[in-house]
């Protein structure tokens, strides 16, 4: 690396007295004395929250109001400070989504835990969790912080599916499986 | 009701006079406190305090919410909390000097304003007679005298602390003060030539420096920071060092000396430093408007009496109160101004201020002397 000598110039005698930067500073202070204010006033105003952003892990349904999560456990295993504990259950044969066979019998998301790493969201071959826009939680007590399965579809709610695989699977299967 | 006042012994006409002022002075510098976290706010690109309100004020419409904007409760917060949070007395200080600084700090605050006239009103022939607890002759040296005293509390409370922030930090203030009185003192030497012309019985009284300020013609009704605005310009840098205000708080100096000389104190004797300060800078700004502004007049070029006669009013009651707003006015944007210059300018480095004090302040007001006692004697003469 060069070494950039800078010249360094003998302060003026304005500058001496002070008295120019003290008003050019008066000048920019004014400014923001009358600038519209930067802050918001935050829990009446929210800011707004980019597309993408990593808040709180949730579980979501699809449009038709299926519960997405099919209890693979892959987002408990890839996690990694072991926030999400999951119990795998079945689907009664007489519901009405009885082909996806199995859904999570209990969720438990403890937030204490969480890192907010999205690897959930990454790992899940069913897109049934999302990591959307909720930022702040609160609680009083430990118990408070971890969301249980009616908490996180209730945080989660309904989200535009693409695919509709499991629909797609069943009408498949009426029609015997062509191909 | 004032036939039973008129009757009153003249000391218990004193004492409800000096009451009524302390009354005015106390309040406003709590708000002041305030209104400089507000006007930080501001500048930093903040709204500043603005949720507390009391349930009465919340049914105002309108009134309510923009007061509550405003952080007028806040005060009542601010100090509330103040008076009632644990006042604890550290275990290593000087408990009677610890406990007398704040008491000092508060006397002299209260004591210059005596002899600060803060309105005037016109008696039946005509004449504008000031509006001062004492309307003495020796008004600017009386205030002069006390004011200083008020850094006997900062040294006070800096020795009594036992500790060695607080001891530098009371250090400091001593050697600030003797050097920037010096140059505040000279720097109103040559108004002070001007009002004693030749001829006239002498006086170091400000009823006679506004009564310049108020005369007809171009150069009677120019205020004198027009015609003195070098002696105005070092009142004013000395009057930021003698109130300890940035960028001249060398004795708080947060940054380097934790609090400086009030690290030790807490709850409402630290307060009590907080409201001397802005009572030091009420007076301070009283002195500068009384010298330099015009005092009760309201624009330069327009006197008291002018305007009283264009608005009609003839009461010495409400010219007196006019007066006395305009006043009040005066000093508050002064103030605005001491928090503006707070929030612009960094504080100076502690040889920064010596080297102002001493090697550029002293020969300008020197230099300013000498300069304006030839014109003023070549004038006068």
């Amino acid at each position: 690396m060069a070494v950039i000598q800078v010249e360094r110039k003998p302060l003026t005698f304005a500058e001496r007295t002070y008295v120019p930067q003290i008003i050019a500073g008066l000048v920019t202070t004014w400014k923001h004395l009358v600038r519209r204010k930067d802050t918001l006033q935050y829990p009446e105003q929210r800011p707004a929250i980019p597309p993408g952003y990593r808040g709180v892990p949730t579980l979501v349904r699809d449009p038709n109001g299926r519960e997405k999560c099919v209890s693979c456990q892959l987002c408990e295993f890839v996690c990694p400070p072991k926030a999400i504990r999951i119990t795998p259950g079945e689907i009664p044969l007489d519901a009405p989504h009885a082909h996806v066979e199995r859904a999570p019998q209990a969720f438990d998301i403890d937030m204490l835990r969480c890192i907010y790493c999205g690897m959930c969201q990454e790992v899940c071959p069913e897109e049934a969790i999302f990591l959307q826009q909720q930022y702040s939680m609160s609680g009083y007590t430990r118990e408070e912080f971890v969301n249980n399965k009616a908490r996180l579809y209730e945080l989660g709610g309904t989200l535009p599916d693409q695919h509709f695989k499991w629909d797609k699977k069943k009408s498949a299967e009426e029609r015997g499986n062509e191909h | 009701m004032i036939d039973f006042y008129l009757h009153l012994h003249p000391l218990v006409q004193g004492t409800l006079k000096g009451l009524a002022v302390i009354c005015v002075i106390f309040p406003i510098a709590g708000v002041c406190s305030m209104a400089e976290r507000k006007v930080s706010a501001w500048i930093q690109g903040r709204p500043g305090p603005n949720r507390a309100i009391v349930p009465w004020a919340a049914w105002i419409p309108f009134i309510g919410p923009f007061l509550q904007k405003l952080g007028v409760f806040h005060v009542m917060a601010d100090g509330g909390k103040m008076l009632f949070k644990e006042d604890s007395l550290p275990g290593h200080v000087n408990k009677f000097y610890f406990v007398l600084a704040p008491i000092i700090a508060m006397m002299p605050a209260l004591t210059t304003v005596t002899a600060v006239p803060f309105g005037a009103y016109l008696d039946e022939a005509g004449r504008v007679v000031p509006i001062a607890l004492a309307n003495v002759d020796i008004g600017l040296i009386a205030v002069f005298a006390v004011a200083s005293l008020g850094v006997y509390s900062v040294i006070l409370a800096g020795w009594a602390s036992n500790s060695k922030y607080p001891f530098l930090g009371g250090v400091r203030a001593s050697a600030q003060l003797i050097s920037y009185e010096l140059s505040m003192t000279l720097s109103v030497i040559p108004l002070f030539l001007w009002v004693n012309e030749p001829g006239r019985e002498g006086t170091m009284g400000f009823a006679r420096v506004v009564e310049l300020q108020s005369n007809p013609g171009f150069w009677g009704g120019a205020w004198f920071v027009f015609v003195m605005p070098i002696s105005a310009f070092i009142f004013m840098t000395a009057l930021f060092a003698e109130t300890n205000r940035q960028p001249f708080d060398m004795p708080e100096s947060e940054a380097d000396l934790v609090g400086g000389f009030h690290t030790e104190y807490g709850a409402f004797k630290w307060g009590l430093f907080f409201v001397a300060e802005y009572s030091h800078m009420l007076i301070g700004s009283g002195v500068f408007t009384l010298l330099f502004l015009g005092g009760w007049n309201p624009l330069p070029w327009i006197p008291l009496a002018t305007l009283v006669d264009w608005l009609g009013v003839t009461s010495p009651i409400l010219v007196g109160l006019l007066s006395i707003v305009i006043f009040v006015t005066k000093v508050l944007a002064l103030i605005f101004f001491f928090m503006w210059i707070r929030w612009t300018v960094p504080r100076f480095r502690y040889d920064q201020v010596m080297e102002i004090g001493w090697k550029k302040l002293l020969p300008l007001s020197l230099l300013n002397l000498v300069a304006y006692a030839i014109g003023i004697a070549v004038i006068q003469s």
